[in-house]
């Protein structure tokens, strides 16, 4: 971190409606993860305006900025974050704590989401003791245990070889089918061609953006 | 606080680095446990002390003589200087708006005294009846010297609880007759000092009685005077040491010696030496009471250090946290409690360890300076707030500091 400023992204203008599953591509210092950054409220633009679900964000406090992000995001990152020393289920169960659902209540949705990405035998198994692809699956899970609006996915495969990309893809799509709009985050155009949308950035600009014939995941599977 | 997940985090994390845990807690326990001791044994000394001064009034002043040193009005120096009636007389009229208990003494070191087939050599001493509240002495049986007896110059006697044991062998000694180089007194009471047995291997008697059953004449060897107590101490010292100074040199006038003579007149104030000896005590105990907190801002020093560790170590984690919603608050709180309770718990410890060892070798300690050395209930829980405040104070810069890990920072893939 210096002291000289940097512009990433020049001037973004989009929309996504609800239950799209939108992939946001380009090469590194495009200002992708900058752009899923301020939509993950991890980060917060210059100028402009961002509204989620009809609330303006924006002039946020640490305190209003961590409600909203337990309340209407779900993140999925490239090296999963789990913490390493809770079992699966507990870190689902997790983003519930900080719901201030009770224990009892958390165990049992926890667990619903952990069977949804096909894990509930491996709930009491510590992350290191699961494979990449099983992790990103618990990610998935813990994702989706707070009921989000919208999950962000900052290169959720990028950890992961093809075979184990294209069944968290499958899973990513099956969500997908379920009504839950998710944004992307690729640099692999086999990843990107599995949404149905597709925008590219360069330089911090959006240089096109289109709807795309999903390519659906199972068929490699 | 009281939540079952925040306590069972701070489980996990403390026993997955049970090293790190442990010696967290063995410098503050050492800390308190060092505080503890330190406290125990400044509190040993004063009651150590206390009780020296128990043996005898503490406001005395006590004047005995010895031999002159200095020539002085053409009179020769290595006069020896006694002490009449006259002069416990004059002290008594000139000072007496200012002095409680007063009495002269005529003493002999070592008399024999016998009771039918046993005997034994015992201070004999001639006293008023004031003596039993300048000794610090209790009758335990009989009564004490009263006025009557001194006027009358009657043959009676009071006896040590030692002279009473070795003489009478548990038989009751009142009323009967005990021999001091063949003449009889007759014992009318019994008593005990504070001042233990040296103190209770006394014969009293009368000063009239003494005087004229030892040849005394109106000789005396010493007198003791208590000084009337006022509620301020410093001001009480101030006065007991100027009537000492005035006792000094009125007898110095009477019996013609050189005023820088230091040989021929001696007086003792014991207020002046007790305010001495209770202002060390101070000192002790305010430099036990330095080193004790020193050690414990040690110790807290080191589980600050260990939590900015801790928080530097987890930092992803406090990221993964944030990102999932986990508001700054709920971060703070969660390094903090973990932070009063590595403090409270091996603090804790080390109060009791400390506590324990007191216990222990309390009572062993044979010394006349320290005596019963503890902890008193409010110091202990003066301790356990000092180790709260200090956990937090410990817990509290890594705790802010971990509220404003940005999560996106943390969550950078390295």
């Amino acid at each position: 971190m210096g002291t000289n400023s940097l512009h990433v992204l020049k001037g973004i203008n989009f929309n996504v409606k609800e239950g799209e599953l939108v992939s946001i591509m380009g090469s590194s210092g495009s200002g992708k993860s900058t752009l899923l950054n301020i939509l993950g409220m991890l980060d917060e633009a210059d100028e402009g305006s961002y509204t989620l679900d009809n609330v303006p964000i924006k002039n946020l406090n640490e305190k209003i900025a961590a409600n909203y992000r337990n309340k209407f995001l779900g993140f999925i990152f490239q090296s999963f974050n789990l913490i390493n020393y809770k079992s699966a289920l507990d870190n689902v169960a997790l983003p519930l704590y900080y719901q201030g659902v009770n224990r009892k209540d958390r165990i049992e949705k926890a667990m619903h989401y952990l069977d949804k990405v096909g894990l509930a035998p491996w709930s009491h198994h510590l992350p290191n003791e699961l494979s990449g692809g099983q992790k990103q699956r618990v990610a998935i899970a813990r994702a989706l245990a707070s009921d989000p609006k919208v999950l962000l996915a900052d290169e959720p495969t990028g950890a992961l070889d093809t075979k184990t990309s294209n069944e968290v893809m499958e899973l990513i799509q099956g969500i997908n089918d379920e009504g839950k709009t998710i944004l992307l985050v690729t640099h692999e155009p086999d990843i990107a061609r599995m949404t149905k949308r597709i925008v590219n950035l360069k330089d911090g600009v959006i240089i096109d953006d289109n709807f795309v014939e999903q390519v659906r995941a199972n068929q490699y599977v | 606080m009281f939540n079952i997940e925040r306590w069972q985090e701070i489980f996990e994390s403390l026993s997955k680095n049970k090293l790190r845990t442990f010696l967290t807690g063995l410098s503050v326990a050492s800390g308190i446990f060092i505080l503890v001791i330190l406290l125990g044994f400044s509190s040993g000394i004063q009651n150590g002390v206390t009780s020296q001064f128990e043996r005898d009034a503490a406001n005395s002043i006590s004047v005995w003589t010895g031999v002159t040193t200095k020539e002085y009005k053409g009179l020769n120096p290595g006069r020896r200087i006694q002490l009449k009636n006259q002069d416990f007389n004059d002290i008594v009229d000139k000072y007496d708006d200012h002095l409680e208990f007063k009495s002269p003494f005529y003493t002999i070191w070592g008399g024999l005294v016998n009771y039918k087939n046993e005997s034994g050599n015992y201070r004999i001493q001639g006293v008023l009846p004031d003596n039993q509240f300048i000794e610090n002495a209790d009758i335990s049986q009989g009564r004490f010297l009263n006025h009557s007896d001194v006027v009358g110059a009657k043959k009676v006697a009071v006896i040590g609880n030692k002279v009473s044991q070795d003489l009478f062998k548990g038989q009751d000694p009142i009323n009967k007759d005990i021999s001091l180089y063949g003449i009889n007194f007759k014992v009318i009471g019994v008593f005990y000092d504070p001042g233990g047995e040296r103190d209770e291997s006394k014969v009293m008697m009368p000063i009239t009685t003494a005087q004229k059953a030892f040849n005394g004449g109106n000789n005396i060897r010493n007198m003791t005077y208590t000084v009337k107590m006022s509620d301020n101490f410093d001001e009480a010292v101030k006065l007991s040491e100027q009537i000492s100074l005035g006792i000094e040199n009125d007898l110095k006038q009477t019996h013609i010696i050189a005023p820088d003579d230091i040989s021929a007149i001696n007086v003792n104030n014991t207020l002046e030496e007790a305010r001495k000896i209770y202002s060390l005590v101070d000192t002790i105990k305010a430099v036990f009471w330095f080193v004790g907190i020193g050690t414990i801002i040690a110790g807290i020093v080191g589980v600050g250090n260990i939590m900015l560790i801790i928080v530097k170590e987890r930092t992803k984690e406090i990221g993964i946290r944030k990102a999932l919603g986990a508001v700054p608050m709920s971060i703070v709180g969660m390094i903090l409690q973990e932070s009063i309770f590595v403090t409270m718990f091996s603090g804790l410890f080390g109060l009791i360890a400390g506590l324990g060892l007191l216990e222990v070798i309390g009572p062993l300690i044979e010394s006349d300076f320290i005596k019963y050395p503890q902890v008193d209930f409010n110091t202990a829980l003066i301790t356990v707030f000092v180790l709260v405040s200090a956990g937090a104070i410990a817990g509290f810069i890594p705790a802010y500091r971990a509220a404003k890990i940005k999560p996106i920072i943390a969550l950078r893939d390295e």
